[in-house]
This record gives structure tokens, C-alpha cells and sequence, in this order.
């Protein structure tokens, strides 16, 4: 059985690493490293899009963990018994939207709302350009599609499957700590600050890589919402969240129906290998580390 | 022995939702002595002890009528604030319950908590409680170890120093030592009858040569009643009761 | 002895908890709250067009705004047919062979498929294209996606979920249950067969449509496989689906095929929903019985 399944990982390693040969013998290293994708001029550098896909998912992560965690302290420990299964359903319900569709309401209704509310207002703001680092930041081609939009997107996408996975850690911490803890007199607070989420650490930080993994490849919302558009910067980089980018995933959805056969679509191919490497490394760390804080906790 | 109450016991019963497990409980237990409760299982008694520290607050739907009173203060009085009750009234469980960090950091947990000490005076409070849990030559050397990698019996007498470190004035022991070898039982026992100069120690068991070797004061429940309560030599060698009797000779489980 | 009042320290610890309390009951509502607003939304913009002839009609190039995506959702079902039918019998055997094993391998195996779960599904949907479209349209360019390569890549997606949905179910079948067919001299794969897994049932039917429901609004997979299409058409050729039509209709510049992209999905919603709550519902129905 674990033949057979190794044997399915494998062959999709194998067959894309097949099919994008052309582009690996033609391009080499500098796909990696490049930063241009161009078709008509024949070059091929992913490095843009690899770094769009990571800030991203780093903006997913830094919203959405905080909420996470506490949601799922929420429902693990506060929440009346009679409460948990209905909130729980609901978080859960969160996760069953497909990602198209929350890219649809990312176009219509995120968009417009960030457009007008943040960026049309922060760009006009002479206070904010005053700020070192966060004028940086807080700036760029602001017309709506842009990495903030994705990155919000997705923080709203992961955030129910972080908690989930927060929350059975959670419960699975012996209740027989709560109970010494509280026998010596601390408040619930503390007892969760204390001894629960200490206990729980390795696992939590597993959760996150696993959400990380989530943001890293998904494409649909992204591609919908993220303006797939290189910034007007000269290595086609940009930290300003008003800007559009690409991530590796919305690069490959959205070239595809371009792509000439041939070294074109070699070359996606290959984008496709650098995605599915990736997000494998990450899943694995990520599940190792969970399953490591299962076993600590239930030692 | 002396006398002082420091427990006064007055009619209480209790539920857990519609099932009542205590039936109106009457005791007065006396200050720097052992009290012991015996009885079959289900008879309430871990029930009843933790009343004495509201951990029975922590269930749903559980009810006490009645009033438990603690040095004269009532301890479901409004005024009061049930961390320092806990704090004042400590626990020790059937299996110990050591947290997952350093030995050290075991005993600081309560002063740090309750912010009871810092820095030199902290090290010196973790020292004393470890002394006084008889575990000090054991682990002085290896105070910032896991907790988690001492044996059974220590990790216990380690639940015992946490629960000194917060300066109670009652130590709660439910079956202290059932999960425990007859060697680490006899260690513990011993560090019991020293206690009680210092505290007052009441603890459930189901071991009645235990209850007979450390204990002032015995109370026997039978489903939900406290049949009988009193010295413990009266209790075992002349029991008033009827039903004492045969418990305590064995004539039923 | 201590008194048993409140201390300022207790106080600011009490004050401390119920902040804490607070902000996490607040970030579950926000949580929560996010999820509205986005139902809301879809509700209240996807009625517009959400009617009998939206299902039972095609796109109308005339009229636009009388057209429908009867091919999209005839589409859907055939390809998660499609699914069903690869995903079923590879996922079910996987999950018995899964079950019957022991020991190490057991959590390896679990590790992998958790692995294999974690693939983007974007990926999957390139592995098919990449050996099975790609080379035949290398040798007649521009043809070379059907509706069944699609399907394949919903059901290599379904696969790893059956498999641990059937793994989990047959662990939850008694013990007893085995020993009684075995006393009897029955062959364990008989039992097996006849015995355990028929009474695994439910579960195992509310794995694979929760299975289900997780694929059916899968754009991605479909973007490399699919195509999409106008028009009804032969599942060994490009088709239409549910979420493709979406995708489609709200990147269109279109407004009215904007408007029509809020019904398309509303209806894969209301599915997917349907799905779910049935699955649950099987559980529970189970459960009783």
C-alpha cells in the first residue's frame, strides 16, 4: 500500500519533470533565478513569482494565525459545551466554499471594498508617507487587484483549516493538566498561556506550516484577485501591497491558455515541478511536526 | 492532636445534574491532623472532597446546597475569590500530574502565579518545598530537567512541593497513592504524618490499612452518607455503627 | 491564614482572564462573521438569475440574458461521475488493504496520504495533462481534453479522503462483529467481504460524498483537463463545468455574464451544501441504528 502510493508521488514528480525537460536543458538554473517571463522574447524566470507566492502567503499567515489560534482556544477550552458543535459547524462550513468562488466575491466585493476604503485613501494620505517603513508598504498601482487583495483572500481560506487542526491539538492535552492547574489556583487565562499552549507549541507551529502549505498552493482565489501583472519595478519585484503580482499558481493558470506547445509550455511545466517540490517540503515538515507534538503529548 | 476546627461541614448535599451523590454531610475536621475518608467505591467521597476546594465548580450541572465554611469564612461567599481559595486549599491527585517543564519550573509555578516571589527568594521557596515533600536530594542537581523523566513516586512527591509552594492551609489528597509502588507509598505516608504539623491533611483512600497507620480522624461514607465520623481509633477499633463494622472487616467490598 | 477575599493582584488576574476570554470569543465571530458576509453576498446577488430556465438552458448568444448553464451542470455530474467511479473502488480497496494492515507501516502509510492530500490541486491537474493530453496534442495539436481526464483528476484528488474515510470506518467496527463470522469458519476475506464492510456502510458512503462535495468546486485541475465549452458535449471531449463556467463569467467584462457568474455560484454552492448535509445526516442516521 505504501508502494502504491509512494509510486502515484513519484510519477507525478516523474511526469512533469518529463514533460518540462525542454524548458530544463534549454533554461537551466536561470529559471529559477530569472526574473522575467517573457514569451515572445523566449526567457523564462520563475524568481517572481516564487516571491510573489511566499509574501503572499506570509501576508495569509500573519493575518490569519492570530485569529486561528484563538478561535480554536476558543472552541478547545471557553466555549459553553452547547456552543462548540454549532460554532464548529459554522468554521467548518467556511472550509467547503470553493476557491473560485471566493474569488468571485475577492473581485467583487474585496476588491472594490480595499480599493476604496484603504488604498485610494492611503495613497492620498501625507501622513502615511511619512512613515519609514510603512509607506513603503502601504503604496503602489492601487487600483484593486493586488497582493493585499490575495493575501487577505487567503487568510480568510486558511483560517478554517488552522483552527481545525489548532483545535484538535487542543484537546488532545490531558485534561488532568487543566485540572492540577487549576487546583493551585490559576485562572483560566493563565492555565491556557501557562501549561496548555506550551504543551501544545510544537503542534500549533505545525498547523501554521500546514496553512502556509494551503496558501502556497492555491490558485483560483489568487488568480482572480491578484492582477496577474508584473509591478512596474525593475527586477518585477515589489513589497508594496497595492500592487499586483503573480504567485507560482496563478502564473500557471493564468499562461496556460497562451502558452505555444513547445518549449512555452515546457517551461510551465516546469513551473508546475518547482510548485509541486515545494509544497511537498513544506507539507512534509509540517506533518512531521505535528505528528511529533501528537506523540509528545499523548506520552 | 488538636482540636481547632478548620473545616466546618454543614448539611451539605450534592448533585450531579439530577443524580444527588451527597446526602446532607455534617462534619467539623480539626486543624494540624490527618482526616482520612474511607468507604466502597461510589460512595461519594472523592465527591465530597472536591467540594472542599469548588472543583466541582468546573463540572456542568453539578449543585451543593449547604455550607462549607474554612477558618469561619463561608467558601461560596460572593466575596470570595475562588483562586485563592484553591490557593489556600491545594490538591493532590490520584495520578501525579506533573507539568511539561523543568522541576524547577513545576514548584515556581504557583508563587509565580499568585506572585507570591521572585528571583533569590523564589529559589529559596522551591528549595524549602522541596525539602518538605522529602524529593530535595533527589533532584537538587538536576532542577532544570523535565519533570516528565522522574519516576512515579517522585513526580508525586513533586505535586506535592507544588502544592506547598503556594503556603496553603489545607492539602487535599485524593488516593495519593494508588498509582504507586508499596516503596514510594511508604515514603509518602511518612511525609503525610510530618505534614500535619504544619497543615492540615485531608485525603481519600481506599486503603484501609492506610487510613488506620496515618490518620486522626476517619470519616466513613456509604453511598452518599456519612455514616460515621471520629477519632480514628474509635472508628476502627469500636465503631459505633453497624454498617462501619462490616466495612471495616471486610464483610463487604 | 489566608483570607479568602480578593486581592488587587487577584483582581488584575480576574480582569486579565476575562480580557483573554473576550478576545478569542471575538475571533471566532469574526471568523463567523466573515462567512456570513460572504453567503450573504452570494445569496443576494446569485437570486437574480436563479431560476428554472438558469438549469435547463443553454448559453444564449442572442439574448444573453435568457441563457442558462444546463451544459455546465450536465457537465459537472458526468465528470464527477467520472470521479466516483475511479475514486470508489480504488479508495474503498485501498482503505480495507489500509485497515487490514499493522504496525509501522501503518503510520507511514497514513504520513503519505496525508502527504498526497497536501498536493495543490493545480498539480494534480498538470500531471494529467502532462502524460496523458500533452502528448496525444503534440500529435493533433489543439485536441486532446476530455471531460474523463478531468474526471481522472478529481479522482486521483478523492482517492487519499475515501481511503482514510474507509481506514477509519472499519476500525470502528467491533471486534466482535469479526469474531463472530470467523467462529463460523468463514475465510477472513469473506468476512470482509459480506460481514464488516456492509456494515461499514454508512460511513464509508458519507466519506465519499463528503469526497465529493471537497471536488466538486475544483477549478484548477480542470483548467489543464477540461477546457471548458459552449456547448454540450461528449465526455471524451472538452465539456463544460460548474466551476469553469464561473471562473469564466466573473473574469468576463461582460456585466451580464458577471451577474450570471453570482447564480452559477450559488447553485455549486447549494450542492456542495446539499452534499455535506446529506453525509452528516447518513452519519448521524447511522449512528441511531
Amino acid at each position: 500500500m505504501s508502494l502504491a502510493l509512494m509510486t502515484l508521488v513519484l510519477a507525478i514528480g516523474c511526469a512533469l519533470l518529463w514533460q518540462s525537460m525542454p524548458a530544463i536543458k534549454a533554461l537551466g538554473p536561470g529559471f529559477v533565478t530569472g526574473h522575467e517571463w517573457d514569451d515572445a522574447a523566449g526567457k523564462y524566470g520563475s524568481a517572481a513569482f516564487l516571491s510573489g507566492t511566499l509574501y503572499s502567503s506570509g501576508i495569509a499567515i500573519l493575518v490569519s494565525v492570530p485569529i486561528s489560534i484563538c478561535s480554536a482556544i476558543f472552541l478547545a477550552e471557553l466555549a459553553p459545551k452547547w456552543i462548540r458543535l454549532p460554532i464548529t459547524f459554522l468554521i467548518e462550513l467556511l472550509a467547503a466554499i470553493p476557491s473560485v468562488v471566493y474569488g468571485l466575491w475577492g473581485i467583487f466585493v474585496l476588491i472594490p471594498l480595499l480599493r476604496d476604503k484603504i488604498m485610494t485613501p492611503a495613497l492620498a494620505s501625507a501622513a502615511i508617507a511619512k512613515i519609514p517603513i510603512i509607506k513603503s508598504l502601504l503604496t503602489g498601482a492601487g487600483y484593486g487587484p493586488s497582493m493585499l487583495a490575495a493575501g487577505l483572500l487567503l487568510a480568510i481560506m486558511i483560517t478554517p483549516f488552522i483552527t481545525a487542526i489548532c483545535r484538535d491539538i487542543l484537546l488532545a492535552i490531558p485534561t488532568m493538566q487543566r485540572d492540577a492547574a487549576a487546583g493551585l489556583g490559576t485562572t483560566q487565562a493563565e492555565t491556557i498561556l501557562k501549561v496548555v499552549l506550551p504543551s501544545a507549541a510544537p503542534g500549533l507551529i505545525g498547523a501554521v506550516m500546514l496553512g502556509f502549505g494551503r496558501a502556497f498552493g492555491e490558485t483560483m482565489a489568487v488568480t482572480m484577485v491578484i492582477g496577474n501583472m508584473t509591478p512596474n519595478t525593475p527586477d518585477g519585484r515589489s513589497i508594496a501591497l497595492f500592487d499586483p503580482g503573480y504567485t507560482i499558481a496563478s502564473a500557471m493558470a493564468n499562461k496556460f491558455t497562451e502558452a505555444t506547445p513547445g518549449i512555452a509550455t515546457a517551461a510551465l511545466i516546469e513551473l508546475g515541478l518547482v510548485l509541486f517540490v515545494t509544497s511537498m517540503l513544506i507539507n512534509f515538515f509540517a506533518r512531521s511536526l505535528v505528528r511529533l507534538a501528537a506523540r509528545k503529548i499523548a506520552a | 492532636m488538636q482540636t481547632t476546627p478548620c473545616v466546618n461541614v454543614l448539611n451539605v448535599s450534592f448533585w450531579y445534574g439530577s443524580n444527588q451523590a451527597l446526602f446532607d454531610v455534617n462534619m467539623t475536621i480539626p486543624k494540624h491532623a490527618v482526616t482520612a475518608f474511607i468507604g466502597p467505591s461510589g460512595c461519594g467521597k472523592s465527591t465530597f472532597l472536591r467540594c472542599l476546594n469548588r472543583m466541582n465548580d468546573r463540572i456542568d450541572g453539578a449543585k451543593m446546597t449547604g455550607t462549607i465554611k474554612l477558618n469561619d469564612q463561608d467558601i461560596r461567599n460572593r466575596s470570595v475569590s475562588v483562586e485563592a481559595l484553591r490557593r489556600t486549599v491545594g490538591m493532590v491527585f490520584q495520578k501525579p500530574v506533573p507539568f511539561p517543564m523543568s522541576i524547577f519550573d513545576n514548584v515556581a509555578f504557583g508563587p509565580r502565579t499568585h506572585q507570591l516571589a521572585r528571583g533569590r527568594a523564589l529559589d529559596e521557596l522551591v528549595e524549602k518545598c522541596l525539602i518538605d515533600a522529602a524529593l530535595w536530594d533527589e533532584v537538587k542537581d538536576k532542577l532544570k530537567s523535565s519533570a516528565m523523566a522522574l519516576s512515579g513516586g517522585q513526580q508525586q512527591r513533586l505535586c506535592i512541593a507544588r502544592t506547598l509552594s503556594v503556603s496553603p492551609d489545607v492539602i487535599l489528597m485524593d488516593e495519593p497513592c494508588s498509582a504507586l509502588d508499596p516503596n514510594s507509598t511508604h515514603r509518602i505516608e511518612e511525609l503525610i504524618t510530618r505534614l500535619k504539623n504544619e497543615y492540615t491533611v485531608i485525603i481519600v483512600t481506599h486503603n484501609l490499612q492506610q487510613a488506620k497507620r496515618i490518620s486522626d480522624m476517619t470519616g466513613f461514607f456509604l453511598r452518599g452518607e456519612l455514616v460515621e465520623f471520629g477519632a480514628s481509633e474509635t472508628v476502627f477499633g469500636t465503631p459505633e455503627r453497624k454498617e462501619t463494622d462490616d466495612y471495616i472487616n471486610g464483610r463487604f467490598g | 491564614m489566608t483570607s479568602l477575599a480578593s486581592t488587587p493582584v487577584l483582581v488584575q488576574r480576574r480582569v486579565l482572564n476575562a480580557l483573554f476570554q473576550a478576545l478569542c470569543g471575538i475571533c471566532a465571530i469574526i471568523a463567523i462573521a466573515v462567512l456570513g458576509y460572504v453567503l450573504w453576498f452570494l445569496f443576494r446577488q446569485g437570486i437574480t438569475y436563479f431560476k428554472p430556465s438558469f438549469f435547463t438552458r443553454l448559453p444564449d448568444n442572442v439574448n444573453p440574458v435568457l441563457g442558462g448553464i444546463k451544459h455546465s451542470i450536465l457537465g459537472s455530474v458526468n465528470i464527477l461521475g467520472i470521479a466516483l467511479s475511479i475514486s470508489i473502488p480504488i479508495g474503498i480497496l485501498s482503505g480495507v488493504y489500509q485497515a487490514e494492515a499493522n504496525g509501522k507501516l501503518c503510520q507511514f502509510v497514513r504520513f503519505l496520504t496525508d502527504v498526497l492530500n497536501g498536493i495543490p490541486s493545480i498539480v494534480i491537474g498538470l500531471f494529467i495533462y502532462a502524460i496523458w493530453i500533452l502528448p496525444y496534442a503534440q500529435k493533433h495539436p489543439g485536441q486532446g481534453y476530455s471531460g474523463i481526464a478531468g474526471g481522472a483528476a478529481l479522482g486521483i484528488m478523492m482517492i487519499p479522503l475515501v481511503m482514510r474515510t474507509t481506514d477509519e470506518m472499519l476500525h470502528l467496527v467491533p471486534q466482535s462483529l469479526w469474531d463472530a463470522s470467523l467462529a463460523l469458519g468463514t475465510p477472513r476475506w469473506r468476512t470482509m467481504l459480506f460481514v464488516v464492510l456492509p456494515s461499514a456502510r454508512n460511513g464509508i458512503v458519507t466519506g465519499v460524498m463528503l469526497a465529493l462535495a471537497r471536488v466538486a468546486g475544483e477549478t484548477a485541475p480542470l483548467l489543464f483537463t477540461v477546457l471548458g465549452n459552449e456547448f454540450l458535449g461528449p465526455i471524451t471531449g472538452p465539456v463544460d463545468a460548474l466551476p469553469l463556467r464561473l471562473y469564466k463569467y466573473a473574469t468576463s467584462s461582460d456585466p451580464v455574464q458577471n451577474a450570471m457568474a453570482w447564480s452559477t455560484a450559488l447553485t455549486l454552492i447549494l450542492i456542495i451544501l446539499i452534499l455535506s448535509i446529506l453525509a452528516r445526516f447518513l452519519t448521524r442516521a447511522g449512528k441511531r441504528s
